[in-house]
């Protein structure tokens, strides 16, 4: 079991990560900031880091092995990587329903 | 950060023979850390060299074998794809399994440890992949079918892998060897080589030497800005 905190805590180490490889990059550690589409200053790059980020941190520390970019996540209408927070509410279902 | 700190980690796949093997034993005499992997286990032992048997086109088991390497290395610098299997025969004699089992090797196994091997290559911005093409490719040698369409897709998968991984500082590059005298090509008629070596411009069997000579010029860092390109032997 994961609870939506803590995959919230993996995601903002995840940025953390993130703003330390870039010198101008400081993408704020909020629920709602936006992960991807026009208002996200993240570019594609940079969501890929984050989720892959996001990945060795849930096998790390929850010996969790998830591919969060699967068909399912792709083909959801309302896509699970628009902010912070639905990302964590997508990843923390996949995992508890693994 | 393109600059690379001493020792690099290599992983080469399908280690135990052929031109594998030889990578591996010349890149731990450079003073590389090795990761083997193939199906068999390795003769060799030295104390900078890892070797995993396992099936390269078992995800699991390659996954898992990327995760221990992050674990125990945190890094990955280079990775050797040279695991690969030939079937030469007339496409009229070729049975769909074989067709299956040249493509899972030489194409999905590929792109799995491309996948993979970019993951951890992206943490330091630094990474260099090298695919194994054919020059059967450029050639469209007839009776190989089957294997030169598989590695035109490892062409492919490289020019566009470098588009892709260029972001994360990764290069990637393929080299087509000529015919070495190796377990790949042991069941070939010598009369089919002699004709194949004939279309070659230099016309002779390549050596282990000249295969680690590209991988050389494309690991190192003066490289940087080449990327997506294909290099064969000989002057096919």
């Amino acid at each position: 079991m994961i609870t939506y905190e803590q995959v919230i805590e993996l995601i903002y180490s995840a940025i953390d990560e993130l703003n330390a490889s870039s010198d101008n990059k400081a993408v704020i550690k909020q629920e709602d900031t936006a992960l991807y589409g026009e208002s996200s200053s993240l570019d594609s790059v940079d969501l890929v880091n984050v989720l892959l980020s996001l990945e060795e941190a849930l096998e790390d520390e929850f010996e969790v092995e998830l591919v969060i970019v699967n068909e399912k996540a792709l083909s959801q209408k309302n896509s699970p990587f628009r902010t912070v927070s639905t990302l964590a509410s997508y990843v923390a279902d996949e995992v508890n329903s693994q | 950060m393109n600059e690379i700190s001493p020792p690099q980690i290599v992983l080469i796949t399908g280690a135990s023979r052929g031109i594998g093997l030889y990578l591996t034993q010349y890149y731990l005499d450079k003073g590389y850390i090795v990761i083997g992997c193939s199906r068999s286990p390795s003769s060799i032992t030295h104390e900078h060299y890892t070797h995993f048997c396992l099936d390269v086109t078992d995800e699991k088991a390659v996954k898992s074998l990327f995760s221990q390497i992050r674990k125990s290395y945190k890094r990955l610098d280079v990775l050797i794809n040279n695991a690969g299997i030939a079937a030469m025969n007339h496409a009229m004699l070729t049975p769909l399994s074989t067709v299956e089992k040249v493509f899972s090797t030489n194409v999905f196994a590929s792109f799995l440890f491309c996948r993979e091997a970019v993951k951890l290559m992206r943490k330091r911005h630094f990474g260099r992949i090298i695919n194994f093409s054919t020059v059967a490719v450029p050639l469209a040698l007839e009776g190989e079918a089957i294997y030169a369409a598989s590695k035109s897709a490892v062409e492919t998968l490289t020019q566009i892998l470098a588009k892709e991984f260029a972001d994360f500082g990764v290069t990637v590059n393929a080299l087509g060897p000529t015919p070495i005298l190796t377990d790949l090509i042991k069941n070939v008629p010598a009369e089919k080589l002699e004709k194949l070596l004939e279309r070659q411009s230099i016309k002779r069997y390549g050596e282990m030497a000249d295969v680690s000579n590209i991988i050389d010029f494309y690991m190192q860092p003066q490289s940087q800005f080449v990327t997506g390109q294909v290099l064969y032997l000989g002057g096919a």
